[in-house]
Formats: structure tokens, C-alpha cells, sequence
């Protein structure tokens, strides 16, 4: 096996983690701010880390390139709908999570 | 190997299924649309599994996409849940505790049960390899004017359905645009956030920029005027959402050609070419390929006009009536 695919297969099992870990924070985490957070955390690093495994994989540089635009655009979605959601949160009088 | 995408496919298929229950289940009806869209989302996916790119499409931007802001639009402007939905669901309860829907409910089983019986066994006696037309597609695809068989079979063979397509959705506008004055979503006292505005701001070029892609495209591979169309209502709803309204001048007149323009553009060519001697609609196949592309350029322009127009609610320049 070639090193590039390894170094491929890591980091998708990578993004797969952040994906996973992310999944369990919006399950588990106790108010919407939170869950918040570990769902972007999970579009964000996670997506990254399989866009980076997957154009090691690529066949092209083109195909590259579309897999950074997917990856920008998702960035771009995801952190502004997470702060439009919070802001409509608060909006309401959703009082943050305290311990 | 090959068990992996059978179990992938069989994992999609049953998470569709379940989707289903769960939306049709639900009492809250938020819930509902975000399930919907889940739903819709899901279904894109095993269209891309069925070798069905440009059904994917379209079922990812108007069935997911679209059909979902519009679903969420009426939502907004239904008010407070508390006064009706949850009425409504109290009053069924009771009527249900009475006994009054449980006769009813038999009935509704054992037809659902007939209904079912009766498809399986049209689904079982099927002919096991049906032709279909696919081949007499393939066969006469290099008269159409593209080479995208989709495109071919909806804007040359099938031209007529498209066209009524078309009609449809016009008609569906007009629908609501008679309904008239229904109000305007519950005014939010905060200005439209930054991050809103900048996000519409960065998007809108880009999305205009993958409509122009689709249309151009469609001809050749997975694309064309639905699915451009529907990007660019996209475009309009991210406007629309950002607080961005047509300017009074646009509202009236030139608002209303552009709506029309994909149906009127239509039919003037079916009809131009039964002046030229063909029937209506049959192109001239030297000049097939131009006159689709000219159909769908206008189409596009329309279906997404319409769209935005749909998820807006009400005639743009009905601010100046009252």
C-alpha cells in the first residue's frame, strides 16, 4: 500500500471521529448553544479532514478543486447558519447552559 | 465487495421509510418540515444511487431545498402553534376517545390493505425485463439537438409536458398572488443581521454563476432549466431572506414579462415552427439544439422568478396599492 494511502486512510478515519464526536455532542449536550458547538466542530474539522483524505485520492486537480469548494462553501454555510440560529436563539430569551 | 453497497443502499431505503412514519407522524408540525427536508434530502441520495443524476438534482434544490423554505414561509405566517395545531390535535384525541374514528379507521386500514394487495400484485406480474422507451430514445437522440438524453425527452420529445409544466407553476403563482393579502412574515424587530446580509452577499454571484453552469450544461450532461431555475430561487429566497426587496420600478411591468417570458418563449416557438411547416413543437432538427437552449435560457429566468416569487407570498408591488 502506498504511503499517500494510508496517509488518505487516516485522515478520513479522522474526520470520521470529529464526525462521530460531533454527532454525540448534538445527542447529548444539555441546550442549543452547545449542541451548537459540537456540530460545527464536526462540519467544519471533520468535512476538512475528509476533503484532505479524499483528494489524496483524487484523480485530477480539478477534482481537488471541487472538493476545496465543497469544503469552503460548507465552511461558509455552516458557521453562518450556526450564528444565525444562536442569534435567533437568544432572540427568544434562550438562557445559556450553566452548570 | 459487492455486499457493502447492498447493505449502504438497504440502510438508505429503510431510513427513508422510517422518515416517512416519523413526518407523517408527528403533531409538531416544525418537526414535520425539518423531517421533510431530511426526507428530501435522503431521497436525492438514492437517486444518485439509481444511476439518476438529474432527478437527484432536482429533488435536492425544489423538493428539499425550495419546497422546504416554502413549507417553513407558511409556517412562520401561520402564527403561535398553541392556538390551532395543538386545538386541532386535542379535538381529534377526543373524538378519537369517543370511538367516533375508530370504525372509520378500520375502514381506511382494510382499503390501504386492499390498495396495497392490489400493487404488489401489479408490481409481481410485471414482465420481468421491461423494454421501456429508453431505447427508442437512444435511437433518435442524435435528432434531438442535444446529446443529454433527459434534456432530449423533456424539451424535444416530450416538449408538451414541460410546457404545461411550465403553465402549472405560473398558475400556481397566480394562485397565491390572488389570495392577496395575506400579511407580509411576522415583522422581526431586529434588523437583518450582518452575517445574513454578507452570506447573501458572497453567495448570490455564485449561485447565479451555477445556474448560467446548469443551463449551459444541460445539454450535454445531468442539468438544465428545472434545476437552474430552482438555484436561482435559491438565490432569490437568500435575497428575499436577507431583507432585499425588487425596487418599485422592476415590481410592475418588468417583473411580470420576466415571469412569463419561459412560457410565452415556448410556445412562440412551437408555434413558430408549425408556421415553418412541422407540428407543434417538432423542431427543425438542424436547429434543435439553439431553439432548446433559447427555451431553457428563458425557463430558467422564469422558474427561478417564480419560485422566489412563491416563497415572497404576496405581489411585490402590492406595497404600493394600499
Amino acid at each position: 500500500m502506498a504511503i499517500d494511502e494510508v496517509v488518505s486512510i487516516l485522515l478520513l478515519l479522522a474526520g470520521a471521529v470529529f464526525f462521530f464526536a460531533g454527532t454525540l455532542g448534538l445527542l447529548r449536550f444539555p441546550d442549543i448553544y452547545t449542541r451548537l458547538h459540537a456540530l460545527t466542530k464536526a462540519d467544519n474539522v471533520g468535512l476538512g479532514l475528509m476533503v484532505a483524505g479524499l483528494a489524496l485520492q483524487a484523480e485530477s486537480a480539478a477534482a481537488v478543486g471541487k472538493l476545496m469548494v465543497i469544503w469552503l462553501l460548507v465552511l461558509l454555510a455552516g458557521g453562518s447558519v450556526a450564528h444565525l440560529v444562536a442569534a435567533a436563539a437568544r432572540r427568544r430569551g434562550i438562557v445559556p447552559w450553566k452548570r | 465487495m459487492t455486499l457493502l453497497p447492498l447493505i449502504f443502499d438497504g440502510v438508505l431505503g429503510f431510513t427513508l421509510l422510517w422518515l416517512a412514519w416519523q413526518l407523517l407522524g408527528s403533531p409538531d408540525l416544525f418537526r414535520a418540515i425539518v423531517l421533510f427536508i431530511a426526507f428530501g434530502l435522503l431521497m436525492a441520495l438514492i437517486w444518485v444511487r439509481l444511476d439518476a443524476p438529474d432527478v437527484a438534482l432536482a429533488e435536492a434544490a425544489i423538493g428539499a431545498g425550495l419546497t422546504g423554505a416554502l413549507l417553513l414561509a407558511a409556517l412562520a405566517r401561520l402564527g403561535p402553534p398553541s392556538e390551532t395545531a395543538s386545538l386541532d390535535n386535542q379535538g381529534d384525541r377526543a373524538s378519537v376517545a369517543e370511538g367516533g374514528g375508530l370504525p372509520f379507521r378500520r375502514w381506511l386500514v382494510a382499503l390501504h390493505l386492499v390498495l396495497a394487495c392490489g400493487l404488489g400484485y401489479a408490481v409481481m406480474s410485471l414482465p420481468s425485463a421491461a423494454p421501456g422507451l429508453s431505447d427508442a430514445v437512444a435511437n433518435s437522440l442524435a435528432l434531438s439537438g442535444v446529446s443529454n438524453p433527459v434534456t432530449a425527452v423533456l424539451l424535444n420529445f416530450r416538449a408538451y409536458d414541460t410546457l404545461l409544466e411550465m403553465g402549472v407553476l405560473l398558475l400556481a403563482l397566480l394562485a397565491v398572488w390572488s389570495l392577496g393579502s395575506t400579511p407580509d412574515a411576522p415583522p422581526d424587530d431586529q434588523p437583518v443581521g450582518g452575517v445574513l446580509a454578507l452570506l447573501a452577499r458572497l453567495l448570490t454571484p455564485l449561485l447565479l454563476l451555477v445556474a448560467g453552469y446548469l443551463l449551459w450544461v444541460g445539454g450535454r450532461a445531468p442539468g438544465g432549466a428545472f434545476q437552474a431555475g430552482s438555484v436561482l430561487g435559491a438565490a432569490g429566497v437568500l435575497l428575499v431572506l436577507a431583507g432585499w426587496r425588487l425596487g418599485r420600478r422592476f415590481a410592475q411591468l418588468p417583473l411580470r414579462i420576466m415571469l412569463v417570458a419561459g412560457l410565452v418563449l415556448f410556445m412562440a416557438v412551437g408555434l413558430f415552427v408549425m408556421l415553418v411547416g412541422g407540428d407543434f413543437l417538432t423542431y427543425p432538427h438542424a436547429s434543435a439544439g439553439g431553439l432548446i437552449l433559447l427555451i431553457e435560457a428563458a425557463a430558467t429566468l422564469s422558474i427561478g422568478m417564480i419560485l422566489a416569487a412563491l416563497f415572497l407570498g404576496i405581489r411585490p408591488d402590492s406595497r404600493a396599492d394600499q
